[in-house]
């Protein structure tokens, strides 16, 4: 009886296994294919049959975080052979890098990465920081309409955000707020406030309240309490609200698009259109893309332990 | 060390009344149990002493000073959580020194404190643990010991040995006790657990639907309780309680209880008069059920018809005329169900209660 019921188990083992395999292959594929494009020369990237395998280059990271121009003719064997083998490249591609003096001219690109950067990681702690006092305020106190109030709170996420977007943006240009960090950051603050909101109340409605009290009547006041215990109890879901709210804003689109175009434009709206002059350069598209993807895979890699925690957190009551 | 008082105290939750009119004062060194069913407002009243929970009335007084609007944090007082409310991302020794840490004292005091207090209650191995490392028994001991080493005014304890297993529970008990004798800290203890509160208090206070029933020592609720709340809650197995009628018959008084008749001494009728009651309840306890395997004078025929057996007592369901006592006998004075037995009610051992009321009528008899 024992053996069948482990040979069933071993079964059922290798079928979870390989269905493991098969769903994460299946999520895998389409960064593997912006990835090995970001490696690929500019005609094997288009080619169909799609080419596996290539010779892999870096040329389409050059391209992305310099200035070039078509060449009108040739350059001459001496200054090609004393560039470097980056500026070789772009030689070979039939265009070339814009200069100041010997100084190479940077694209827009590490300018709107920095954009998208200065605006996640500011209006994810604005979000998560408001998020997690206004929720242990719900959690802990007794608050005339809670219910209506969280309610209301949760119902600005009812609608798609686009819907408002031509208002948001007649507001927004009568305030001065196109094409201002400040814009996108209370944007985004206000889009991952209700989430960060609902989310931090059920992690700090699972830390036993005695812990607080204990704090109490040791001598410390509420707020160094929720300073020394609360914050170090919801670290795990603090951690959790602050990567979805981080991917929220770092991936959003549609009001990027509109309320952004030079000072303050974040990469999602720039990568697909300043790149290329005629044909769109894929490569240079795709290099674009996977430098955009490592920020949220690096923050959520060191957040990790506490993410798996964080969204399984709260699923059992005791 | 304190004195706490509290004077009219009322509090509502909604429409529940949770404390009535509270009127107790816990004086300095010693040590009080509230005790009372679940329920019954006993952890409300020690949360209101910490500041927990505001009150709607009355005054809370620490050394005659009111601290009702002072916050939990400016009383002075600890507080021993029923499920230990260790700090869990601080180790043990941060737990203990997680209160001084308010202070503002210097590391060194810090440091010398909590050796200190680590070794009195025998945890210093633990101290570099996290909680999560902990047995129930030793997160119980750092709890007492985060409560300790700021040397508060009093220390309050909310059922602090309750979640532990009953072995360990009896060692703890003994521990308390032992702390509370060499600290001599004003303690108010709260427990549904009468054996608990019977070891450790000076004085057990007794309460039901937020009423005080009682204040006295273990002996005096023991053998003396107020009413018919307290004769019942205290003691196990539980007091018999039944109605009984006074009777005389040529000159000898007697009991009636169902078809029975036990004798009593004189002065019962007197005594009864002088009260006034209408009609009584009889509360004896089963030790109070004398047994006898022969007729004796005053003692009424009864059938044993369940018999628990503890260990070094039984406890004896009898039948007496379709009312159920329980009586104490030795190991095996019974030897099985059905059995016909003589039994008797030791006179100084009954207890007379006003049946509408519940109060007792105070009649000893001897």
């Amino acid at each position: 009886m024992a053996a069948v019921s482990s040979r069933n188990q071993r079964f059922g083992r290798l079928v979870a296994i390989l269905a493991i395999i098969a769903v994460t292959l299946v999520f895998l594929s389409p960064i593997y294919w912006i990835a090995s494009t970001a490696f690929k020369p500019r005609n094997v990237a288009t080619s169909v049959p799609p080419t596996v395998l290539f010779q892999p280059e870096v040329t389409p990271f050059v391209k992305l975080f310099t200035k070039r121009v078509q060449l009108k003719q040739p350059p001459t064997p001496e200054v090609y052979a004393a560039a470097p083998w980056w500026e070789k490249a772009i030689y070979d591609g039939g265009e070339r890098i814009l200069k100041v003096g010997n100084d190479v001219q940077l694209s827009q690109y590490p300018n709107r990465f920095l954009n998208s950067l200065i605006v996640s990681v500011v209006s994810t702690i604005l979000a998560v920081g408001m998020g997690t006092i206004t929720a242990y305020g719900f959690s802990r106190f007794r608050i005339k309409g809670e219910a209506d109030l969280l309610f209301f709170i949760l119902s600005t996420r009812m609608l798609p955000p686009v819907v408002v977007a031509i208002p948001m943006f007649l507001m927004y240009r009568s305030f001065d707020l196109t094409d201002t960090h400040l814009g996108l950051i209370i944007l985004y603050t206000a889009f991952n406030l209700s989430f960060s909101v609902w989310l931090m109340k059920g992690f700090i409605d699972e830390i036993p309240k005695e812990y607080e009290e204990a704090a109490l009547v040791d001598g410390y006041t509420r707020m160094q309490a929720f300073f020394k215990i609360v914050l170090p109890e919801a670290a795990t879901g603090i951690a959790a609200t602050a990567v979805f709210c981080f991917i929220t804003a770092w991936n959003e689109y549609a009001f990027a698009l509109i309320m952004t175009n030079r000072r303050a434009q974040t990469a999602p709206p720039f990568i697909p259109s300043q790149i290329g002059s005629g044909l769109p350069e894929w490569t240079v598209i795709a290099a674009g893309t996977v430098l955009f993807l490592l920020p949220v895979a690096i923050f959520t890699f060191l957040l990790r332990n506490h993410l798996l925690r964080g969204v399984t957190f709260g699923a059992i009551r005791k | 060390m304190a004195e706490i008082q509290l004077r009219d105290v009322q509090k509502h939750f909604g429409p529940v009344h949770v404390i009535r009119d509270m009127n107790l004062t816990v004086a300095d060194r010693e040590f009080v149990v509230l005790l009372g069913p679940s329920g019954c407002g006993k952890t409300t009243t020690l949360r209101a002493i910490a500041g927990l929970e505001s009150i709607d009335s009355g005054d809370i007084l620490i050394d005659g000073k009111p601290v009702q609007n002072l916050h939990a944090s400016d009383r002075d007082i600890a507080f021993v959580f029923q499920l230990y409310a260790l700090y869990p991302h601080l180790t043990v020794y941060e737990n203990i020194a997680f209160p001084l840490r308010a202070t503002g004292q210097s590391k060194a005091e810090v440091d010398k404190a909590v050796r200190t207090v680590a070794g009195a209650i025998g945890i210093i191995h633990l101290l570099k643990l996290r909680p999560s490392a902990l047995s129930g028994g030793d997160m119980q001991r750092v709890a007492i010991g985060r409560a300790l080493v700021r040397r508060p005014k009093a220390l309050l304890m909310d059922e602090p040995i309750g979640s532990l297993d009953a072995k360990l529970r009896e060692g703890m008990r003994v521990e308390l006790k032992r702390l509370h004798l060499e600290n001599g800290s004003t303690s108010i203890y709260v427990t549904h657990d009468q054996v608990e509160a019977m070891s450790l208090a000076d004085r057990i206070v007794i309460m039901h639907d937020g009423i005080l029933q009682q204040v006295g020592t273990p002996s005096e609720v023991y053998l003396r309780p107020a009413n018919l709340f307290v004769a019942q809650f205290i003691g196990s197995p539980v007091m018999n309680v039944t109605e009984a009628k006074v009777t005389e018959n040529a000159g000898e008084t007697g009991l009636q209880i169902a078809s029975e008749n036990f004798a009593m001494p004189r002065e019962l009728l007197g005594m009864l008069q002088q009260q006034g009651a209408e009609s009584i309840s009889l509360g004896v306890r089963p030790e109070g059920v004398l047994l006898s395997h022969d007729q004796q004078p005053g003692y009424r025929p009864v059938e044993a018809h369940l018999i628990q057996p503890f260990g070094p007592f039984d406890i004896v369901d009898l039948n007496v005329g379709g009312q159920t006592l329980r009586a104490r006998t030795h190991t095996g004075f019974v030897r099985q169900p059905g059995e016909k037995l003589w039994a008797r009610i030791d006179p100084a051992q009954a207890h007379f209660f006003d049946q509408k009321s519940g109060t007792s009528l105070g009649i000893r008899l001897t």
